[in-house]
Formats: C-alpha cells, structure tokens, sequence
C-alpha cells in the first residue's frame, strides 16, 4: 500500500487554482523531491497531506486511510476536528521558517507533542528527546531558547520534535530554504540520515544535489500539475518537458 | 544516523601581536543639556519647599488619617473590588476573546455583541442596573425554560450591594480585557498554530500550550494599565453607596474640611498600591518573557538549572 496516493486533488483559494489534478504515490520508505517554480502549488501539496489545507477535489490518502474525510456508504464525511489531530499525529512537518515554540527550550520543543498528545510520562519523553537531539548533533543545546540558535540549528530542533511523535512520513516545506548558505549543508545531513533510515519523506526543495542523491524520485511541478516525474538522475539529466528544461536551466 | 558537523567554527582572528590603540577624543560638549538640568532641578527645590512649608498642605492632618480604621476600611475594599473585578474580567475577557476568534459565527457574534453592549453603555449606569435589577424583575428563578421553576430567590438577597459592585466591575472590565486578550492572540505568529496543530495538538491544547503563554507578553503591559485603572474607577461604586477608599477619605473631610490633606491620604495609598502592582507587572513581564525577550544573557533573577 502506497504511504502517499493523491489522485485528482484540485485545491483552490478562493479565485486561483492552486492545484489543478494532481496524481502522486509515495510507496513506504521512498524519499520524494518536489520541485518547481513559486507558486507552482507544491508547499501547497505538501499541506494537503496533513490536511492544513483541505482540498476541493480529488482524493488525499496516506497509509490507505482518506485524509480529513471518511467514505461510508458512497458518501464523504468531514472528520471531527479532533479525529484530524489524531491522523496529523503520524505525519511530522517541518516547516521553512521552523516555527519552533519560542517560550520552551530545545528540550521542551522536542517533549511538548508526546507528552501533551500522546501522555507519554514526562521522564520517558525527555530520554527520548535527549536521544533525538543527540541524533541531530544539538545534546549540548538542549536547555537554549530557539532564539539562542543559529537557523540551522533550530530546524535541527525542528526535525527532532516531528520525530519525536514517532511518524511513519515527514513532510518536508523547503527546509532549508530560510537558512544562509553554510548551514544548508547541517540539515540536510540530518534528512540524509533519515532517509538512510527509511524514513518515507515529502521533501519540497529548491536543493538540487540533494534530490539527486537521496531522492528515489522527482517531481517537476508548474501551475498546479505535476509536469513531470521520474528517477532523479533522469529527470535532472535529460528533462522530456520544455517547461521542466526552462525551469532547471536557471537553478542548476 | 550521522551527527552533522557543527558549522559554527571559524578560523581565529589573526594575532598581529600589536595591542589596539584606545581612541582618545575630545567628547561632544551638552551645554543644554546642563541648563535644563540647573532649570529642573530649581522647580524641583522650589516645589519640595512649598509642599514642605505651605501649612495648609495639612501634613499633620495627613499623618493622623494615614492608618486611621475608616481609611484602612475604605482601603480594604478598594483592594477587595480592584482583586475580584479584574479575576471576573480576565477571566471573562479570555473566554470573549476565544469565543470571538471561535470558527461558529453564533459564538463569535455573542461575543462581538456583548463587548459591543458593554463597552457602549457607561459603567456608572451598569453599577445602577445591576444595584436596581430587583426593580425589572423582584425574584430570579433557575428552571427549564418556559417550563417549571427548580428554585426562586428575592433578587435583592441574591445580588446584595456588594454582589452588584462586582458585576458593574467586572463584566464591563471582562469587555475590554476581551480585546486586549484578542490582541494578544493576533499577535502571536500563524506558524506556531500550525506546528502545533501539525503535531496532532488539539485546538484547545494549542490554545493553552502553545498560543496564549505566547499572547501573555503582549496581554500583560495593557492588563496591568487596567488594573491600576480599577483601582481608581472602583470608587465609582459611591454610585450604588458602597464605599472604598476616595469614599472613605471624602466622608471624613465632608466632616472636618480637610478637602486637601484627606485627598492627599487617598492619593498616597493610591500610589503606594500602584508601585506595588507595576513591580509585580513586572516579574509577570519577565515571567512570560522567557525565550522572547533577547535579554536572557544578564544575571538571571531565577535562574534555571543547566542540565547535566
């Protein structure tokens, strides 16, 4: 069963059509790039799979379950609001401009979500939050206020607090796109790894190298439609679409 | 997993050996500066000396009312009314403010119709109304709608003088608080909700963790203003002819015409109350400015304990 299978999803806001039929499937431990143009509609993508944005048509599945919607008898439901947080559990989101919570520490980022949602004991949180920051290489900053970070560190702490919620696919919204150049280099290493793991993962970058190392696939996106798909190598290498060939002439 | 390279060293500064040669210049002259001081500090003396010397500042009258009962008695109750109306507003005001922001339009206008009432009738006709409530309706009662009474009461014993102080107070108060909370909420990034509601947070839990200790350095500074506000509005109680601690200071002076030195007791208490509650604001402001406030890196008034 595909972790992601988006069939049709037309997403609007208000007058403009953002995503205008899009098909996507992720299988289980793949790590798919999406790339494009601003505006194009892929962060927008990215938010329908959580259901921070709720699509107009079209079908959001991830893990084989609708997401915001539940089928019976032909008919669509709207979940509960609550029913909503529940999926979001299992699906972290890292975000480009990090939106840790700035009134806790590191530490505090990382326990917040398992112990406020999931009443993991607070003790049992902070070990494993201990062991996630020393994963992102930040052990020795665990006590300093997301303002006390550097850019690259506080997405670090970002990545650490979405996997602390233990998910089986992280979305990633151009996480590196708000750092300066030398600090890119800090998180992508951390998603390599996550990748190496097995994490499945939706990653929207502007990061070329990185799609064509640790992506399994690419996806070109231009006004609302995914123009093109493929392995990495291939689509960065020889791109079948005009449009695709225009836009990777001015960012490779 | 691989720890990533911390990419925060940098070659040292080159050691050229040679210390830096400290600038030595002449400072710019203030000459104004100066004057005004010498000006202020003139109208400074001659005011000390005039309250100091005027006899009829009445400083011995002062001294005696400063902690005479009827005072400490007016005093208590300004404290008492100042405590409990802002509790009802603050309260009040976070649940206007979250009803206002509420996604269900009949909350959200309830809300917008009540800070609308209240805001636009003036308090001193809200003291009469609630002190006259009995006048609309002589029993209050707590049944079904339209159906059977449970339990029936005497307005006049349920809301007593002191009951309807209160409601004047605080429901007027919780109006205001509303929009103050609101603008606390407003203020606080969209992104945080968000993050929070990406982790599967509830829209309550966000509102409780993550949104409003953040709204708590924007609600503070103006709640305190409303606080020290109370103080001084809650004599408006005279109205419905319950007594604090102006009522009390003009009481006496309607008695012996010490107009100036008893309203002098009353604005010595009055200041001594405020610079009580603007220290406490502040504490609260550093309290809830942890993380926010980039003046972390001074000797902490309580410092947290630095992990093993």
């Amino acid at each position: 069963m595909p972790m992601v299978e988006a069939s049709g999803v037309h997403k609007r806001f208000g007058r403009t059509e953002v995503l205008r039929g899009v098909d996507l499937t992720v299988q289980p431990g793949e790590v798919c790039c999406v790339i494009g143009p601003s505006g194009s509609g892929k962060s927008t993508l990215l938010r329908c799979i959580n259901h921070l944005e709720r699509i107009d048509a079209g079908r959001m599945r991830v893990a084989g379950e609708l997401i915001g919607y539940r089928e019976s008898g032909g008919k669509l439901h709207e979940l509960r609001e609550s029913e909503i947080a529940r999926k979001r559990q299992d699906i972290g989101m890292v975000f480009q401009r990090f939106n840790l919570f700035p009134h806790r520490t590191a530490l505090e980022n990382v326990i917040e979500a398992p112990v406020t949602v999931r009443r993991v004991p607070k003790a049992q949180a902070r070990r494993r939050a201990v062991e996630l920051l020393d994963r992102v290489g930040l052990a020795d900053r665990r006590d300093a206020y997301p303002a006390q970070l550097s850019g690259g560190q506080q997405q670090r702490v970002a990545i650490a607090r979405a996997l602390a919620m233990h998910p089986r696919l992280m979305l990633f919204d151009e996480p590196t796109s708000a750092l300066d150049p030398e600090l890119v280099g800090e998180v992508l290493d951390v998603m390599r790894g996550l990748a190496a793991d097995g994490m499945t993962m939706v990653v929207v970058t502007h990061e070329m190298g990185f799609a064509r190392e640790v992506g399994d696939a690419l996806v070109f996106m231009d006004e609302g439609r995914i123009v093109e798909a493929g392995a990495p190598r291939t689509v960065l290498a020889d791109p079948q679409h005009e449009r695709t060939r225009a836009f990777l002439s001015k960012v490779l | 997993m691989a720890a990533p390279t911390d990419g925060t060293s940098r070659p040292a500064r080159e050691d050229t050996g040679a210390a830096p040669v400290p600038i030595t210049a002449v400072p710019v002259r203030h000459p104004g500066r100066w004057l005004a001081v010498a000006v202020l500090a003139v109208l400074a003396a001659m005011a000390v000396n005039t309250v100091l010397t005027n006899e009829r500042f009445g400083w011995d009258v002062v001294a005696e009312y400063l902690f005479s009962e009827p005072i400490l008695n007016g005093l208590r109750n300004t404290l008492v009314l100042t405590a409990l109306s802002m509790l009802i507003g603050i309260v009040g005001g976070i649940a206007l403010a979250v009803m206002r922001q509420s996604p269900n339009p009949i909350l959200s206008s309830a809300a917008a119709g009540y800070i609308w009432l209240f805001r636009g009738t003036p308090l001193i006709a809200q003291l009469l109304f609630w002190n006259f409530l009995s006048a609309l309706y002589p029993r209050l009662s707590l049944g079904i709608p339209f159906g059977p009474e449970f339990v029936s009461v005497d307005t006049n014993v349920l809301i007593t003088q002191f009951a309807a102080c209160l409601l004047g107070l605080g429901l007027n108060e919780a109006a205001y608080m509303a929009e103050i909370v609101r603008g606390g909420l407003l203020s606080v990034d969209p992104g945080q909700n968000e993050a929070a509601g990406a982790l599967g947070m509830s829209r309550a839990q966000t509102l409780r963790r993550i949104i409003l200790p953040q709204a708590m350095r924007v609600i503070i500074p103006p709640t305190g203003n409303e606080t020290i506000s109370m103080l001084k509005t809650s004599s408006l109680v005279v109205v419905i002819g319950y007594f604090e601690l102006l009522t009390s200071a003009q009481r006496i002076s309607n008695q012996n015409f010490q107009v100036i030195p008893l309203l002098i007791v009353a604005a010595v208490w009055y200041l001594a109350l405020t610079s009580i509650l603007t220290v406490g604001q502040g504490f609260l402001e550093r309290r809830y400015g942890r993380g926010l406030t980039p003046e972390r890196t001074g000797p902490a008034l309580f410092p947290r304990k630095a992990a093993p």
